[in-house]
């Protein structure tokens, strides 16, 4: 019943505006509109392209500044400020020739619309016009160019040694984060050992990989530069964080880098944002398929002090899962139960002791 | 003008009685035609189909974002199982939306609808040839497209839907089902559907070359061609350079696919086990994929300022300002288009010294788009214009190209690109430089053309009315993109209430969603005014717009052959528009300078006089 009314009611608009349509046809027959060169819709729409262009531009103004803290991403890291401040000068370079020749295009517009008696000036061509517009963009553009490439130089060059390395993998559709725990070395991985607990495909035939641990969420150090090594399990993420103006592709098959320095911590842009929630978060963001617009996690930015204690505090993923102990190979057993921590775990003394019996077994 | 009068008249003369002559039968005229007129209007009518199609994509994703707790229940009928049991779309079909939207606009509308009908249409009428060099080569052009556009269309009813790793179609999200349903049966058919459509445009694109080197009129050298056969000449290089990377792209992807090759998968688990696949790079689908889709970004957009370009100057009544710098930036770009591609790609996990390479290269195209710019803005400059609906739509594609070009500058800059890439600021740039922009030179020249297409006028007041809608509701619909991507919005999310960052401008994207509901909307206007007028409009004067080129020299409706008598010679330029000293403010390609003699600038007079013919220069010290 409702659908029929609806298409009732349609129908008859279009008639409506059919028969509007008809009428001012009719009329325009009438005038004599079209033996003419123009109507008055000239003047019409020359006068409508100034009003739109004065009232877009007005609405793009106030409403960029009255919302300007809305859309303005917090900034946490120290490159960040490099790439902001290129940021706004393009802003401000290209809104002056934004404005300018928005005005131009429908001022002309509405200056030279068509006059009865008036003729236009053949100008073909002034080659110091097309000589000017064509080095003044290429100067500025160069300008802009070297900074931005001094920038990116900068931000692409080799991670400092002192880094924190964190192992961010995405795969669908969530990440996994490992951290190379005492050592500071991450340990190698191999994508065939992946199963339903070794996600990321640790290998353990790697001693470095015994104190590796992987946590629920990033903590970085303020201050301290952070490298990333990003990769993939399945098909392409992105790993963005926009807070930290940071982004790089995860890919199956090869490991990506991205370092920088976070500047705030989470508490100082709580603080700063007036806004106790606040929390950085990893976005995905490159398509990835169904649930890609869910893969969120959180960085958490620490004082140096509180990133160190929260680092030794964790618990090496081996000793939370003692029995991968059984892919270390025999004569890494030991070092993997000291440097994994868990000499002390009942669980795994268990396991030993079973693997010993086992040993013994063979042995006979 | 009085000669003009005379030829015109004896044209129509000639067209009744070549009427008689050469009845077709309805399928030799209308389906498996080879005049290059009616192929124009089979790719214009079928890429207004897929627009339309294209539009309800974008409207029914745009539902998802901008009401994310509407029900769409009502859906359900053409959804179907897409539409989830709480009436909601289902995530996985978004992601088949965007990238069908993407695809289709991109390739069958942008492309096959705008080079194809224009390109088509334009060349052998405007350099003065009869037909295109192979009228059959151009006749299996279209049905390849149509072939493509039935393909991609079955794909939508297929079981787990179509294509959905966006219209990019990155491996292995592409390449492996067990990633997304849509790289199933869907993905398939994509790439069958895109190696029909390749095939397609370099067929036409072989011929639109071969008909402007080879067809040309008398008098009709490469400086005199009207400058949208210049963007038509260019846009066709690029495409039969381009294509067939893309082709090869889509080649390995099969092979990857089908074959259990490994040139784009390496270290992949997926589904519960680890792929035998290793060695191969997911980036080089990458390169080669943009090595073909950035030049296709100019092969959509030339074609929209070579149309703006005739228009401009026409309805300014100016020679167009620059024609030889305009041709100048269009050969520039046509060149850098093929060195820029891997500013798609800096956060790809590219070397980062390519990355400052084609950074370079990427900031000096702005060079040759920005002389593009100013000279149109210079065209209007002492103008006497006279707002057609074709003039209006050229101004808005210049409003819009100025616009998402600029923001380019930010995008090409890698540095700045670390934040802003794939996020919607980029769906605010494209939309608005390629998408909108092109799609505005598509109508500019629908409006045009259209008294030579069908011999009748569409309706001004109509026009104008669908260009106000329309320009103002992109300008709605994708300026305050650049917000939320500042902002750090994601592209292609289903939703944003995951994060903390995004949830809270739901109001935002609920207006856009408004606006491009009421946008999409005022098309209607166009597509009444459209087929209303082909069977209903008034009948078109032989030379409604007071235009120079040269197919308004044909009769109203020009049959095959287009011109019944012989072929006009061109003996100049086609932008004296308002020269000092002529009695009209236009004279068209086709009249002799012996004929103009009180216009004559000095410099043609000394042309004239190297020939050996004597005629008096009027405008002595002028100019």
């Amino acid at each position: 019943m409702f659908t029929a009314v609806v298409i009732i009611g349609l129908v008859l608009v279009a008639f409506i505006l059919f028969t509007l349509f008809r009428v001012s046809t009719l009329v325009d027959v009438l005038k004599g509109n079209s033996e003419k060169k123009v109507t008055k819709s000239n003047g019409f729409n020359a006068a409508m392209g100034m009003v739109f262009m004065i009232g877009g531009l007005l609405l793009f103004f106030i409403y960029s500044y009255t919302e300007f803290d809305r859309y303005n991403l917090p900034l946490a890291s120290e490159h960040g400020a490099v790439t902001d401040q290129l940021f706004w000068w393009t802003m401000g370079i290209t809104g002056v020739v934004f404005v300018l020749t928005q005005i131009l295009l429908f001022g002309f517009g509405w200056k030279y619309r068509y006059k009865e008696g008036n003729k236009a000036l053949f100008y073909p061509d002034n080659n110091k016009l097309e000589l000017i517009w064509t080095i003044v963009p290429a100067i500025v553009l160069t300008a802009l160019i070297f900074s931005g490439w001094r920038a990116w130089v900068g931000i692409t060059d080799k991670a400092p040694d002192e880094a924190e390395v964190i192992e961010v993998m995405g795969y669908q559709f969530a990440w996994s984060v490992r951290y190379p725990g005492k050592d500071k070395q991450l340990g190698d991985y191999d994508f065939k050992l992946i199963d339903a607990e070794n996600i990321s495909g640790v290998d353990f035939k790697d001693k470095a990989s015994f104190d590796d641990f992987i946590p629920r969420e990033i903590h970085v150090p303020k201050g301290k530069p952070v490298k990333f090594n990003i990769r993939a399990r399945d098909v392409i993420h992105s790993v963005f964080a926009p807070q930290f103006r940071l982004q790089m592709n995860a890919v199956p098959g090869m490991p990506t880098t991205f370092w920088f320095t976070p500047s705030k911590t989470t508490a100082e842009m709580r603080e700063e944002l007036g806004n106790p929630d606040f929390n950085f978060e990893l976005v995905c963001n490159k398509i990835c398929g169904k649930a890609h617009f869910a893969m969120r996690y959180l960085i958490v930015v620490d004082e140096p002090a509180d990133y160190y204690k929260w680092y030794n505090e964790q618990e090496a993923w081996l000793a939370k899962n003692p029995s991968y102990l059984s892919s270390v190979p025999e004569h890494l057993k030991e070092v993997a139960i000291i440097s994994s921590g868990m000499e002390n775990n009942p669980e795994v003394q268990a396991v030993k002791a079973k693997s010993e019996e086992k040993e013994m077994v063979g042995a006979y | 003008m009085s000669t003009t009068a005379v030829h015109t008249e004896s044209h129509i003369d000639h067209d009744a009685h070549d009427h008689e002559h050469h009845e077709l039968n309805f399928v030799s005229k209308y389906i498996f035609t080879t005049d290059h007129k009616t192929i124009a209007k089979q790719f214009l009518i079928t890429g207004i189909i897929w627009a339309f199609i294209g539009g309800a994509l974008s409207i029914i994703f745009r539902l998802q974002l901008g009401f994310p707790d509407m029900n769409l229940e009502w859906l359900r009928p053409i959804m179907g199982k897409w539409i989830t049991s709480t009436g909601q779309i289902d995530s996985e079909f978004y992601l088949a939306l965007v990238t069908m939207h993407g695809t289709i606009m991109v390739f069958f509308v942008l492309t096959a609808g705008l080079s194809g009908t224009f390109s088509n249409f334009l060349i052998p009428l405007q350099i003065g040839a009869r037909d295109m060099a192979s009228g059959f080569l151009n006749m299996l052009s279209y049905w390849f497209f149509f072939l493509s556009s039935v393909v991609m269309f079955v794909s939508f009813f297929i079981e787990t839907g179509p294509a959905s790793a966006g219209w990019t179609v990155y491996p292995p999200l592409s390449a492996l089902e067990t990633a997304v349903q849509g790289s199933g049966l869907g993905m398939t058919l994509w790439l069958v559907a895109m190696v029909f459509f390749i095939v397609s445009s370099l067929l036409g694109g072989i011929n639109y070359v071969t008909t402007v080197i080879n067809l040309r009129t008398e008098g009709m050298s490469f400086s005199r061609l009207p400058l949208t056969i210049w963007a038509f000449f260019l846009t066709a290089i690029i495409g039969i350079l381009s294509f067939p990377v893309l082709f090869s792209a889509a080649l390995l992807l099969v092979f990857d696919r089908s074959f259990g090759t490994s040139f784009y998968l390496s270290d992949i688990y997926i589904g519960g086990e680890a792929l035998p696949n290793v060695g191969g790079s997911p980036i080089l689908y990458q390169h080669l994929f943009w090595f073909l889709g950035h030049p296709e970004v100019y092969i959509v957009l030339l074609p929209a300022l070579g149309i703006t370009s005739e228009v401009i100057a026409t309805n300014a009544r100016k020679p167009i300002f620059g024609y030889k710098a305009m041709i100048l930036s269009m050969l520039g770009i046509t060149i850098l288009s093929f060195v820029v591609w891997a500013h798609h790609m800096f956060v790809s996990g590219l070397s980062p010294f390519l990355g400052s390479i084609f950074m370079f290269l990427t900031l000096i195209i702005a060079v040759p788009s920005a002389v593009k710019a100013f000279n149109y803005i210079t065209t209007l400059w002492r103008g006497n214009i006279i707002f057609t609906p074709a003039m209006l739509f050229s101004i808005g594609l210049v409003s819009f190209f100025i616009s998402g070009g600029l923001t380019g500058i930010f995008l090409g800059n890698s540095a700045v690109d670390i934040n802003l890439h794939d996020t919607y600021f980029v769906v605010a740039h494209f939309h608005l430089v390629m998408g909108s922009a092109s799609f505005f030179g598509l109508m500019a020249g629908v409006y045009h053309w259209f008294p030579k297409m069908f011999g009748r006028m569409m309706n001004d007041k109509l026009g104008y009315v669908h260009f106000w809608l329309t320009f103002i509701g992109v300008y709605l619909v994708f300026f305050p993109l650049h917000y939320i991507g500042i902002a750090g919005f994601p592209r292609r999310y289903y939703s944003f209430t995951n994060f903390d960052a995004f949830k809270d401008f739901t109001d935002l994207n609920t207006f856009v969603s408004v606006a491009a509901i009421l946008t999409f909307g005022a098309q209607f206007i166009f597509l009444f005014n459209f087929f209303y007028n082909i069977f209903k409009g008034r009948k078109a004067p032989a030379n409604p717009w007071n235009s120079n080129t040269l197919e308004w020299t044909t009769p109203r409706v020009p049959e095959h052959g287009n011109w019944p008598g012989a072929i006009p010679t061109v003996y100049r330029w086609p932008y004296d528009y308002s020269k000092p000293g002529a009695p009209e403010d236009f004279i068209p390609q086709h009249i002799p300078l012996t004929e103009t003699p009180e216009s004559n600038l000095p410099h043609e007079v000394e042309k004239l006089r190297e020939e050996g013919i004597e005629v008096k220069a009027a405008n002595a010290g002028k100019v």
